[in-house]
């Protein structure tokens, strides 16, 4: 795709999400019905379980991208690796802001070290520290090698500090999806939500990845200037 | 062949074993520094005198685990002095070769500093422990082959940055916190009287935490030396 064709999807694409944002809106505060005992604070649902969603596909996309760099050591991977974990940090955060929101009327506590809580906190930190090692890189050559072997080892550490602390009795809601105790009513507007936050997460990757990608041209050129 | 390979790693582990017994640099800075953290936890845990046996195992690894980033932040910044790095890599080693000599040396290293801290925390915290000692020296000795296995791989990336020690610890505690959970949890286990066959899951993951980082760390290790 030539660069004219590529920001006029992304503009489709922006117009997309907007639409898709306040579809979402709608289905969750308005279409949804009110949960029996939580009442309207259920509704924070259908924004936190999403984002747990796309950081989790985030996490994933920046692993396959670390990948491929240490494989192919091609640039356009790492770019995809950055863009992918920022985006992650970003959704996971929103994770961590609004389970708390939640829980507070509900478990009457802000957090608790359960298991589902820990280990979306150990997440968000594993690529917090990812960014902070691009951070302090300055060569972008290194830079992109040594965060890639990181974004490995992050993907890796994830499930096992998943395991080690299962154990711990855990009171975060299991995953309604799978126990059937999402009511049919709810679904329409969860899957809506996760619609729109899918295309919120094309957007921002495609829109991150093209500033990316425009920052390792100039470099390029800046290179054979100096050259 | 195989015999080569073992060879070559027990030279690289020798070399940084006779740099230690020659400066005796870590070793000091890791003893000593653990009895602080010691004398530290003892005064932030004053309110808790009367249960303290269920706070050591906690204590203990904070210390075993602030003393073994000393440790690992010195086995490459060793080698940036004088270029020595540079050297090593023209040897015709393979790289996950230094890797495994590495690690090697600073698992012995945190375990004699281990030794001695663990004696302190005896006299500091007046416990007696006699028949406990053989599943300690489990614990500590999978513990701390966890914590090399995924620290020598984070320091080789932490030194080559414009952060150089300062950045380990943030990017070394979220990775190796599966080894910390489970050290301690094994540890509370055998010091507050659990049966024994509650020890076989937690030493499982922490075997299997070593198992996965010592063989991704050999495979990844050229790429985060290379220049």
């Amino acid at each position: 795709m030539d660069q004219k064709r590529q920001s006029t999807f992304d503009a489709i694409l922006g117009v997309l999400v907007l639409v898709g944002m306040i579809a979402a809106l709608y289905m969750a505060f308005l279409q949804a019905p009110q949960e029996k005992t939580m009442g309207d604070l259920q509704r924070i649902f259908y924004f936190h379980v999403p984002s747990a969603m796309m950081g989790i596909l985030a996490f994933s996309v920046n692993f396959a991208a670390s990948l491929m760099f240490v494989i192919k050591k091609d640039r356009r991977w790492d770019n995809l690796a950055l863009s992918a974990g920022e985006i992650g940090v970003m959704f996971i955060s929103m994770v961590l802001i609004t389970g708390p929101i939640w829980a507070k009327p509900v478990w009457f506590v802000w957090w608790t070290w359960s298991p589902r809580l820990t280990s979306s906190l150990i997440l968000w930190m594993l690529y917090v520290a990812y960014l902070l090692i691009r951070a302090y890189v300055p060569d972008p050559d290194r830079r992109a090698m040594v965060s890639a072997v990181f974004g490995i080892v992050a993907f890796v550490d994830a499930p096992i500090v998943w395991f080690s602390i299962r154990w711990w009795r855990d009171i975060h809601p299991s995953p309604m999806l799978e126990t059937g105790g999402l009511s049919s009513a709810m679904r329409p507007a969860f899957y809506a939500c996760v619609a729109a936050f899918l295309v919120l997460f094309l957007y921002v990757i495609r829109r991150r990845y093209f500033l990316e990608s425009t920052r390792y041209e100039v470099e390029l050129l800046e290179r054979k200037v100096g050259a | 062949m195989r015999a080569g390979v073992l060879s070559k790693i027990w030279a690289v582990f020798r070399k940084d074993l006779l740099i230690e017994l020659r400066t005796k640099d870590s070793l000091n800075a890791m003893l000593f520094f653990g009895i602080v953290v010691l004398v530290v936890f003892h005064f932030a845990l004053a309110g808790a005198d009367d249960s303290i046996r269920s706070m050591v195992p906690g204590v203990l690894w904070a210390a075993f685990a602030f003393s073994g980033t000393l440790g690992l932040n010195r086995i490459f910044a060793v080698e940036k002095e004088n270029n020595c790095l540079e050297g090593l890599l023209m040897v015709p080693l393979d790289r996950g070769v230094i890797y495994v000599g590495k690690m090697l040396a600073v698992t012995v290293f945190m375990l004699v500093a281990e030794l001695i801290i663990f004696v302190f925390c005896l006299v500091f915290f007046n416990l007696t422990v006699w028949k406990e000692i053989p599943c300690l020296a489990l614990i500590f000795f999978l513990g701390t082959l966890g914590f090399a296995a995924a620290g020598t791989l984070l320091s080789a990336i932490s030194i080559n940055t414009r952060m150089r020690e300062t950045l380990l610890p943030l990017i070394l505690f979220p990775v190796v916190l599966p080894v910390l959970v489970n050290a301690v949890e094994a540890t509370n286990m055998v010091l507050n009287g659990v049966s024994e066959g509650g020890l076989k899951l937690p030493l499982t993951i922490l075997s299997v935490f070593t198992i996965i980082f010592a063989t991704i760390s050999y495979l990844l290790f050229e790429y985060v030396l290379e220049d």
